[in-house]
């Protein structure tokens, strides 16, 4: 078996609980993401998703376990690795603008001033940014723009791995849309790996490659990883009459109903504990599992 | 009629009608000198001709002030300088040992701010000199240095160096972590981090550290150059009190208060141009 571009190996996080004993958060959880793959992680608050979003940014460090990206062991954070946090984190003395192009002089040091910030406009022009609002600060524009800024902050240095940490938690259903579409949008034009917390199942199925879910903490653990079946292009209408949607949906639902708790609570006893695949194609019901790593992936151009 | 004008021009009516108000009744209240001629043999005898030491009318005041001000930078003599030279020797006291104190105390501030340790072993000694009146050090001072011009500065320095060390440290300690992660994440180094991410995003409250200090500063250098002589607008002050020439003496008060509130507006400029809204 190869292994993937990101690898989790037996990632494990224990804080004190406050009362002198430990908290396991989760335990020897390991998992891959492909190269080019839009992941989604799902589970209920509590569960480990935000610190396992810390470690792959190398904000927090596990207690053990390690992460490998492209082979190499990732300790600390890296413009390798873009974050975009739920609450935007756009610098507020700064312009939407300087914004991206602080961004842009860290990755690339070495270009002139200009040539950051066409960059940075180019980038900011992908989001719907465009005109005199880039010269606008974080404080004068709605949430959605903001999260358009860190958005285009986070992909304007093109980063190997993208992480998001429930980028839409904070936004209104409709912006929440707009935004959605412009994400894939840029995605698809950048064929950028993307990590991404979400608390919205009809968000990560209109986005993901494949989702992860997490039972609930303690000793939470990444239970299953589902298979997004539904072709790309996809479009908010559209994919909600796709066969497999509701199939997906449901399975989703009833994980996080259910099999969340029932499955809670078990230690791994040392194990490597990696997400069981699950695949749902209602469209050819009696066809042969597809051969592992050939993923549906098209780009909206 | 007052509906149709704006807050603050009927602000600014208002304003005015009490300075006039105000200097009429004081201009009132002043009683008159009596004229040689009125005066019985007696109170001639007495010395009752000789112009009697009272607080001056606001006119006097006023024509005190145009004289002065008309040509503020003559020079007649240690005891007989303008007013423009002796604000000129207080200013330059004041910056001397306000930036200085600003040296110290804002990289201090950035220590004490970015390093809990740092944070607890400099605040006993914090809060032991802190409350110390600044005049207190004057007398050890002027011993240690033997002069009393660097003394004046040093005062100023030690009553200047707390608002802006403990707001420094406050505003650098209370950095929202996600923006520090932001540098964390475009992999800034610390220097880097402190000027891009930090400094700007304390910047508003070491800024009114800053403005506290130099009111201070400015409070103090008026005591301080009571004491210590020679020149400056408190030297300036006491020396009018010393002539029992209160004209003076209430038009150098006046000329304190607008000197002390340029400065205190320059910093309030300055605060305006580095504040942000979250």
């Amino acid at each position: 078996m190869t292994r993937p571009y990101l690898s989790i190996e037996q990632l494990t996080q224990r804080f004190p609980d406050g009362q002198g004993g430990e908290m396991t958060v989760f335990e020897d959880a390991s998992f891959g993401i492909e190269k080019g793959e839009f992941v989604c992680i799902l589970g209920h608050s509590g569960c480990g998703k935000s610190t396992i979003m810390n470690i792959l940014a190398g904000l927090a460090e596990p207690t053990s376990g390690v992460v490998k990206m492209d082979g190499f062991e990732v300790s600390g954070p890296s413009l390798d690795r873009g974050v975009v946090f739920q609450n935007y984190s756009l610098l507020p003395w700064l312009s939407t603008l300087k914004n991206v192009t602080f961004g842009v002089k860290a990755r690339y040091p070495s270009w002139s001033r200009a040539k950051v910030e066409e960059h940075a406009r180019a980038y900011l022009a992908k989001v719907g940014l465009e005109g005199d609002v880039v010269h606008r600060k974080p404080s004068q524009l709605s949430g959605g723009m903001r999260q358009r800024v860190s958005i285009a902050r986070a992909f304007a240095n093109q980063p190997k791995l993208l992480l998001l940490d429930e980028p839409f938690g904070a936004l209104d259903a409709l912006t929440r849309g707009t935004i959605q579409d412009e994400l894939i949008k840029v995605w698809g034009d950048t064929e950028q790996t993307v990590f991404m917390i979400t608390h919205d199942i009809d968000e990560a199925i209109l986005l993901a490659d494949r989702i992860l879910l997490m039972t609930n903490g303690p000793f939470a653990r990444v239970a299953e990883s589902v298979e997004i079946t539904i072709p790309r292009p996809r479009n908010r209408t559209q994919i909600v009459e796709h066969p497999n949607y509701y199939a997906i949906r449901n399975h989703l639902v009833q994980f996080l109903g259910h099999r969340s708790k029932e499955l809670a609570g078990q230690q791994s006893g040392g194990a490597a504990q990696s997400p069981e695949p699950v695949r749902i194609d209602k469209t050819k019901p009696d066809a042969d599992p597809e051969p592992e790593g050939a993923r549906l992936r098209a780009v909206n151009e | 009629m007052l509906g149709t004008l704006s807050v603050n021009q009927r602000a600014a009516i208002l304003s005015v009608v009490m300075l006039v108000v105000g200097l009429l009744i004081w201009e009132a209240a002043i009683p008159a000198q009596k004229a040689a001629e009125e005066l019985t043999e007696y109170e001639r005898l007495t010395g009752g001709g000789a112009p009697k030491a009272g607080v001056p009318p606001p006119s006097q005041v006023i024509a005190k002030a145009w004289e002065q001000l008309s040509n503020p930078f003559y020079d007649a003599g240690p005891n007989d300088k303008g007013i423009g030279i002796q604000i000129g020797y207080s200013i330059y006291r004041v910056l001397t040992g306000y930036f200085l104190a600003a040296l110290v105390a804002i990289p201090l501030g950035f220590l004490i701010g970015m390093s809990q340790v740092a944070y607890k072993a400099f605040n006993p000694f914090i809060q032991v000199l802190r409350p110390i009146s600044p005049l207190a050090w004057m007398p050890l001072a002027l011993f240690i240095i033997q002069d009393s011009e660097a003394s004046a500065i040093f005062v100023i320095f030690i009553c200047s160096i707390w608002p802006m060390l403990i707001n420094t440290a406050f505003g650098v300690s209370g950095v929202r972590k996600d923006w520090v992660n932001v540098a964390r994440t475009h992999e800034l180094g610390s220097l880097r981090t402190a000027f891009t991410v930090i400094l700007p995003a304390a910047a508003p409250t070491i800024i009114t550290g800053m403005r506290i200090s130099i009111g201070i500063a400015w409070l103090v250098i008026v005591a301080a150059e009571m004491l210590v002589g020679g020149t400056g607008i408190g030297y300036y002050v006491w020396n009018e009190w010393n002539n029992l020439d209160l004209t003076s003496v209430i038009f150098s008060i006046l000329m304190i208060g607008v000197v002390g509130m340029l400065l205190d507006s320059a910093f309030g400029y300055l605060q305006r141009s580095v504040a942000y809204v979250e």
